[in-house]
């Protein structure tokens, strides 16, 4: 055992934080050139385990070696100084230069005093070359696509000469092609003896690319196995604790009348000068879920903001339940019956200085029930409160009078939708409903969806994810560049027919069905 | 069943926490204090090092003796205090509390001198008005911010320069009003003047009544009405309020009407006063400078954590040790150094929130050692056991 050649351990580590123990005795060896899976649920301890590897925490408990020798990692230079190296969630580039100043930024190479770039240009290109890691050295971040964005974080790594790279979550920005060119990518750098970590809850990905896998749950370490041994099933079995059933259940569905209609929407875009929805028609009918699918930024959080009246569009016409709500205020047009579980909770969806029972009559405190000549009925917004925490089963420290903020976050969201599928609705709006939700949670809120439309209620569902599109739609609308592109059957497509439209290799004239008709 | 045994003790538990979190605001308010007062200390000492004790003695004690005029002078600052408050409720700065109050001020002294009224309404009127006054300078602000989204410091600045040059303009060139010999304004006729408390040496009012009756009005609207509500909401967040469909819009305005109308109060308090010598009254002097009540107000407000119950203790306090440092004169320390105190104490209580949490922060971790250490456990947690109760059923 001790004799093999690991290039960071991290042994024993305890990290607590008032209240919480975030780290429980974690032990996590990374071999040299293997690809490591660090699998868990949010909140299970992956990010603190990072960060102590990172310097950012101090562990109470527990060791760092590199290569069998003791190490102590103060902060993040440290980390640099052994080689670790992270590609963030979020990347951390700076948009309005280009790749290669991005990726020589903090360790610029000067000559006299000024940059020298021809030597940083020669071995950027060179490293790009040698593990295929495709990039323009001149282009300008925000004009150059999310994969590719990941590519220069990757040659930051490479250009310090990490030989520990930790991958956060990277897949979650990519479509189905670019999460198998990254992979692909991810096998080389491994070939080249870069030993790698690859952070994760996607368990397809693990399986396909990982060596080995350690999993943690609530802070504790269930185990490290090795990939070839193992099942996807018992992967979650480890992670969630209990069997999970990865498909969502649900029966056929009977789409009724049309509930709602979008006729030729277009919304201006407020990042860049061209439209953000362009042209766009499409129909919900009730008792049906209708999925829009596509990346990050194509176009779905302007045309849902449209949608609910958050933001204006500059033609087209919107039409629920037989009425035109295409200049309506907000508030109209939830009394019309949109419900709205907004693809940013904390910013929209909650005050979270607000307790949950004041959050949760959030878009009905002015109704006679729970107001009288201006003066709130506390006592039946209490009522009320306790009603929806017991029917949607809403977990807080202190009930109704929690602060919200100090909800976890699968709670935040039950009491978002707890809100909107109890208020009187024709149409379920929920973007990305399950986004940053463990499988518990998001079990749950797919229930919820398919409840929903089969009490008859049309969903539009806005999501990233496609195991959630595939499983819980109905109907599929792809979104590329503001514009519908395709429209598929979730039953008869696949994976990559869907990346393929995601990406805009592919598309359909969706429009002349709506405008035909 | 057992769920509803924990729901309880976690109500108790609450409870705690909420003494807890109250007594942390008011605990690190009281620090602001006894820092400031430190350090005006210092400065004492710095000062003149003989009288420094006697010195402080006066700024600690010397509010004692004149409790009246502490209640007096509290009066225009307590108003000013209740506007800003009440548009931070918000999220918004009025920092034109200042010009507001000038405006009411002018409101009150124009019914006041130029109205033939019966004397048993006159004064009802003049503080009408001077309230009218302020809603006036606090619209203006509330609608550049709510239909062209310019910024409400930017413009409360700019109404606070015109709101005082313009009334002194105005005030000047009014011969009923102004006395050019002695460049103040006339004297106000007793009718008009608001009755006095009665307490001797001084000039409180019942305007200082009235105050506090609208601070505790002002707290039963932001905590019991639908308009509190949608107030907070979008002082705490503005996105969640528009996405509730609140108008945000019309909110804007009425909220900074109100606070110009606090303001605008303030200042017919503080004009239509009586005087302690007889036959004379407050005056304004036309000399070009911006109401320094206005400014004072958002000190009050940040000492008084922006609730209008805090509002009025802070507003208390600081004319209390205002009359303090108007006695230290006595032994030869200018009257700004108390300036010097509330600065410094404001600057702490700034930090309010850090130390309250900080404070917050020592009590629960000592409280959770002695404490059962379920009822702390993280919901996320409860959650998961839960979760995994049910699926060993």
């Amino acid at each position: 055992m001790e004799n093999e050649n690991y290039i960071i351990e991290m042994l024993n580590i305890t990290k607590e934080f008032p209240g919480i123990v975030a780290n429980d005795n974690i032990t996590l060896r990374l071999r040299k050139g293997e690809i490591h899976a660090l699998l868990g649920e949010n909140g299970a301890g992956k990010s603190t385990l990072m960060s102590v590897l990172f310097g950012l925490y101090q562990p109470e408990k527990g060791e760092i070696r590199k290569n069998g020798k003791v190490v102590k990692i103060n902060n993040p230079n440290d980390a640099n100084d052994l080689g670790i190296g992270m590609v963030h969630q979020h990347f951390r580039l700076v948009e309005v230069f280009t790749v290669l100043e991005n990726i020589i930024l903090g360790v610029e190479p000067t000559k006299n005093g000024f940059l020298d770039m021809d030597e940083a240009r020669e071995k950027v290109v060179d490293l790009s070359e040698r593990y295929g890691l495709k990039v323009d050295p001149d282009a300008v971040i925000e004009d150059i696509s999310v994969g590719m964005q990941q590519r220069v974080e990757i040659l930051k790594m490479l250009y310090r000469d990490n030989e520990i790279l930790i991958f956060d979550e990277p897949t979650a920005v990519l479509t189905p092609q670019e999460i198998a060119e990254l992979l692909q990518i991810m096998r080389d750098l491994a070939k080249e003896g870069k030993s790698i970590l690859f952070i994760s809850h996607k368990l397809n990905e693990i399986m396909e690319v990982a060596d080995r896998c350690t999993v943690l749950r609530k802070g504790k370490c269930m185990g490290t196995v090795e990939i070839k041994d193992t099942t996807k099933e018992e992967l979650s079995r480890m992670m969630v604790g209990r069997e999970v059933s990865l498909k969502v259940d649900k029966k056929e569905s009977q789409p009724g009348e049309v509930v709602l209609s979008i006729r030729n929407m277009t919304v201006p875009s407020k990042i860049h000068r061209n439209n953000a929805v362009k042209d766009v028609s499409f129909d919900v009918r009730r008792g049906e879920i209708v999925c829009i699918a596509g990346i990050d930024g194509n176009g779905q959080t302007e045309l849902v903001q449209a949608l609910t009246g958050l933001e204006k569009m500059t033609s087209g016409s919107i039409n629920l339940c037989g009425k035109d709500i295409s200049k309506a205020s907000i508030r109209e047009r939830s009394v019309v019956g949109i419900s709205h579980i907004p693809e940013d909770r904390q910013k929209y969806g909650l005050v979270l200085d607000y307790t949950l029972e004041e959050n949760l009559v959030l878009q009905r405190y002015w109704q006679p029930q729970f107001q009288n000549k201006g003066f709130i009925k506390f006592d039946e917004v209490r009522k009320y409160a306790l009603r929806l925490i017991d029917k949607f089963d809403i977990r807080s420290g202190q009930g109704p009078i929690t602060v919200v903020r100090s909800m976890s976050g699968g709670n935040q969201q039950k009491a978002i939708i707890a809100r909107e599928m109890d208020k009187d609705h024709e149409l379920l709006v929920a973007v990305q409903p399950t986004r940053g939700l463990d499988v518990g949670a998001i079990e749950y809120i797919h229930r919820m969806l398919v409840e929903g439309r089969d009490s008859g209620k049309a969903v539009l569902l806005v999501s990233l994810e496609l195991d959630e599109v595939l499983n819980v739609s109905d109907r599929i609308l792809v979104m590329y560049e503001g514009e519908i592109v395709g429209e598929l059957d979730p039953k008869e497509t696949t994976d990559e027919e869907l990346g393929l439209y995601m990406s805009g290799a592919k598309r359909d004239n969706v429009k002349e069905i709506y405008n035909a008709g | 069943m057992q769920d509803k045994n924990d729901m309880n003790s976690k109500t108790k538990e609450k409870k705690k926490i909420n003494e807890i979190k109250g007594f942390s605001s008011f605990t690190s308010a009281l620090m602001a204090i006894v820092i400031g007062l430190l350090f005006g200390f210092i400065v004492m000492l710095l000062a003149n090092p003989n009288n420094a004790v006697a010195g402080f003695r006066y700024v600690l004690l010397g509010g004692l003796s004149r409790f009246g005029n502490v209640l007096y002078f509290a009066t225009p600052i307590l108003m000013t205090g209740l506007s800003v408050a009440f548009a931070f409720k918000m999220g918004l700065f009025n920092i034109g509390a200042s010009g507001q109050y000038t405006m009411g001020m002018f409101f009150a002294l124009y019914v006041a001198f130029m109205f033939n009224l019966p004397p048993s309404i006159h004064w009802i009127v003049a503080i009408l008005a001077g309230m009218v006054g302020g809603m006036l300078w606090g619209f203006i602000p509330g609608i550049f911010k709510s239909l062209l989204n310019v910024n409400e410091v930017i413009t409360s600045i700019m109404t606070n320069y015109i709101g005082m040059y313009l009334v002194d303009m105005l005030i000047r060139s009014n011969e009923v009003m102004y006395i050019p010999s002695m460049t103040r304004t006339n004297y106000i006729p007793q009718h008009v003047q608001i009755r006095s408390l009665g307490i001797a040496g001084s000039n409180v009012n019942f305007g200082v009544i009235f105050a506090i009756l609208i601070a505790i009005v002002l707290y039963i609207i932001l905590q019991k009405t639908t308009f509190g509500y949608e107030l907070k909401a979008t002082g705490y967040n503005k996105h969640a309020a528009e996405y509730a469909g609140m108008n945000g819009k019309r909110n804007i305005i009425l909220t900074m009407v109100i606070a110009g109308a606090l303001s605008g109060l303030g200042g017919a308090f503080a004009i239509l006063a009586p005087s302690e010598i007889a036959g004379s009254s407050m005056t304004y002097e036309p000399i070009n400078v911006i109401a320094v009540n206005g400014f004072n107000g958002i000190a009050v407000a940040l000492l008084g954590n922006s609730h209008p119950i805090g509002t009025i203790f802070s507003a208390l306090f600081i004319s209390y040790i205002q009359r303090g440092g108007t006695l230290a004169s006595l032994v030869g320390y200018k009257p700004e150094i108390i300036d010097l105190v509330i600065s410094v104490i404001i600057y702490f209580s700034a930090f309010a929130a850090i130390m309250s949490s900080a404070l917050g922060g020592f009590f629960t971790r000592r409280n959770k050692k002695e404490k059962d250490k379920s009822d702390t456990q993280p919901v996320e947690d409860i959650e998961h056991d839960i979760i995994n109760k049910e699926a060993e059923k």
